[in-house]
């Protein structure tokens, strides 16, 4: 049989995204797979196939302390998100009326993002420190005697520093879809008799709620993989499953950081298709 | 009527409601009129309403109608308190609302998407009213499914809303709105987002469900033909104030100004001075003779203005008699009004006939519908020049 030119045109035209996928996610994914199972004896890793990278992992109790802590600012800096970003989000869409306001005020609100995460992170230290901005403040108002140690390389600093990264995120989805609710929807609640609570509660949340689901998501994916700002601003005190893959890699101990990866990712993708599960999510899109 | 129109009638009919004595009563009793006293809506330096006082009785089917723009949904927004009142007062029943917000003023609104909570299903929607005003469990069951089985959608009560048909949901809306048992009851375009046949099928039932429950309804429509087939009072407005309040029947008989007689449709409408105001021993208006530029003298009945005064007559277009030229000379009576025509184009829409033609001195445009029966049996033909005459008893005086 002929294969003309006009039969490979389709396959063609979808050659470009398919490489892509195939060679920036599908092969890297398949590779850390692979070398997850793979052997270390000290200096090197040796191809193999091995469950050792995962028993240990699963059985270590320092392993499951970075994954708690990891949890546990995913969970923290996920909730000061939503309840920084709801009323941020609820402001823009409904208190301001005119849709020039809203593009001027959103476009606000993502001026910080403008500069690099590591100088955003930065800049907080001056502000936290001992000899800080903060600190400094307290005592001239006679608030403290002494600095307070806790704002900086602390869980708080972690949290807030986190939060200033990601909380736009959260904030946008959640806009989105606040704009795509009727105002009728509003008028006729009123109507029918509804408080303003519970037009907040019965109304505008449940229809914001795939917004919150695809913020959670962002937010979510990206405190799970942190590592910088955990180091940074915990001042090393402070481990998360991404910085410990980062010192893995950094002894050379790649069959242990992969393993790490997978199950990361593993866990993670767990979480994604648990909010998939409860919103529906594809009307937002 | 066409066949299309007549089983979308049928259909209507058929799901006529077992009519359950406690929701009966309610709404009969729960009706109330509505009274607006010199009220004024101002946006800013902008007015959209101008000192309207309006009075629409209890059980009255009442549409308020006007192009965009000119304050029909302004009013209606103020009634039900969705819109605050710059001055004047509004009242329900004999309560003065001013001040009394949406939630509290038993009425309710049927808007114009419907505004159905997409997150709902049918039940929920339903239901909303109900709990909100805190009623209980078990009267809450009842109330809505009486309600389901009188817009006879019981069968849809665990779909969503965007699993509905357009008519379905603009009864879901509409059993929403009537659940609450409202003094008054509210609807913004409720038709306009149908096609045709739905259209005058839900009319119908609109109609009917306002009727058997004796409710005040107050609707907001710029379609001449909707309000017309629906009330017992057409309020039409232009410019924030009400051009005229009437019955349908009255108000097509005789529209009172230029607006109205342009806002109904196709009536001609001829411009000019006042010449003379005859009193009629036998009737209560007079005749007025119209001095229209490049036409002559146009009579017509209405109410004595003073002379020289710029005004208008209008005359439907069903009441204009086409006849070959010099067929009618000679007539007995003068004051027939007679204008000498061509005819432009003739449209046969089906039971009507529609023929445009142009005046021959000053190039007017003008409309005659005949009965295609007998357009038939007496035709013309384009290019023709004919001779139109009425006469002064179906020509309307419009003073302004």
């Amino acid at each position: 049989m002929q294969i003309s030119s006009k039969d490979l045109r389709p396959y063609l035209l979808v050659a470009p995204q398919t490489l892509t996928f195939l060679f920036a996610l599908v092969l890297p994914i398949m590779a850390i797979v692979i070398i997850s199972f793979w052997d270390f004896n000290g200096f090197t890793s040796v191809p193999g196939f091995t469950f050792n990278n995962y028993l240990g992992i699963f059985s270590s109790p320092v392993y499951l302390k970075t994954y708690l802590n990891t949890f546990k600012f995913a969970f923290l800096v996920w909730l000061v998100c939503v309840l920084i970003s709801y009323p941020v989000a609820y402001y823009l869409a409904f208190r301001i009326k005119s849709s020039k306001w809203q593009t001027i005020w959103f476009l606000i609100c993502t001026v910080p993002f403008l500069t690099s995460n590591i100088i955003r992170m930065i800049s907080w230290i001056p502000f936290l420190g001992r000899e800080g901005l903060i600190n400094k403040a307290l005592i001239g108002l006679h608030l403290t005697n002494q600095p307070v140690e806790m704002f900086l390389f602390s869980d708080f600093s972690v949290v807030l520093a986190m939060v200033h990264l990601y909380a736009l995120f959260m904030v946008a989805p959640i806009f989105n879809s606040m704009m795509r609710i009727d105002r009728a929807l509003i008028s006729a609640a009123e109507d029918l008799g509804a408080s303003s609570f519970n037009i907040q509660k019965r109304i505008i949340m449940p229809l914001a709620a795939p917004g919150v689901a695809i913020g959670t998501i962002f937010v979510v994916t990206l405190v799970m993989g942190e590592f910088a700002t955990m180091r940074l601003m915990s001042g090393g005190k402070a481990s998360s499953v991404g910085y410990l893959i980062k010192n893995q890699i950094d002894s050379l101990q790649y069959p242990m950081a992969a393993a790490n990866a997978v199950v990361l990712l593993a866990i993670t993708l767990l979480i994604v298709f648990g909010i998939l599960r409860i919103v529906d999510i594809r009307k937002q899109i | 009527m066409t066949t299309d129109a007549r089983k979308a009638r049928v259909t209507g009919a058929s799901s006529t409601i077992p009519a359950t004595g406690s929701i009966q009563s309610a709404l009969a009793n729960a009706a109330a009129g509505v009274s607006l006293r010199q009220v004024t809506k101002k946006y800013g330096p902008v007015t959209a309403v101008e000192t309207i006082t309006l009075d629409i009785p209890a059980g009255y089917y009442c549409c308020l109608l006007g192009p965009s723009g000119c304050g029909k949904t302004t009013v209606l927004r103020m009634i039900a308190g969705h819109e605050e009142i710059t001055s004047g007062d509004v009242f329900i029943g004999d309560r003065r609302v001013n001040d009394i917000p949406a939630a509290k003023r038993n009425t309710s609104m049927m808007f114009q998407s419907y505004a159905l909570f997409p997150h709902m299903t049918v039940w929920q929607n339903i239901e909303f009213g109900l709990e909100m005003q805190k009623i209980s469990d078990t009267e809450r069951k009842a109330r809505v499914g009486e309600m389901l089985e009188l817009v006879g959608l019981s069968h849809l009560s665990n779909r969503k809303s965007s699993q509905l048909s357009g008519g379905q949901q603009q009864r879901i809306a509409l059993a929403r709105a009537l659940v609450t048992r409202p003094q008054v009851l509210m609807l913004d375009e409720p038709l306009s987002a149908l096609d045709e046949n739905l259209r005058v099928q839900m009319r119908t039932e609109l109609r009917r469900i306002q009727k058997q429950f004796g409710m005040t309804f107050v609707q907001v429509t710029h379609h001449t033909e909707e309000a017309f087939s629906l009330s017992d009072m057409v309020v039409v407005m232009s410019h924030g104030r009400l051009d005229q309040v009437a019955t349908p029947s009255q108000m097509f008989k005789a529209p009172a100004s230029q607006f109205v007689a342009k806002f109904m449709g196709d009536n001609n409408i001829f411009q000019g001075k006042v010449r003379h105001c005859i009193p009629e021993p036998a009737s209560d208006v007079d005749v007025i003779e119209l001095e229209v530029d490049g036409i002559g003298s146009l009579y017509s009945q209405g109410y004595a203005v003073p002379l020289g005064s710029t005004a208008a007559c209008s005359v439907r277009p069903d009441l204009i008699r086409i006849e070959a030229i010099g067929a009618g000379s000679g007539q007995p009576n003068h004051r027939v009004n007679h204008v000498t025509a061509r005819i432009v184009s003739i449209e046969m829409t089906g039971y009507v006939t529609r023929i445009t033609l142009m005046e021959e001195k000053t190039g007017k445009d003008l409309l005659c519908k005949v009965r295609t029966t007998d357009w038939e049996a007496d035709p013309y033909s384009e290019g023709q020049v004919v001779s139109l005459r009425w006469s002064e008893g179906d020509c309307v005086f419009l003073p302004h």
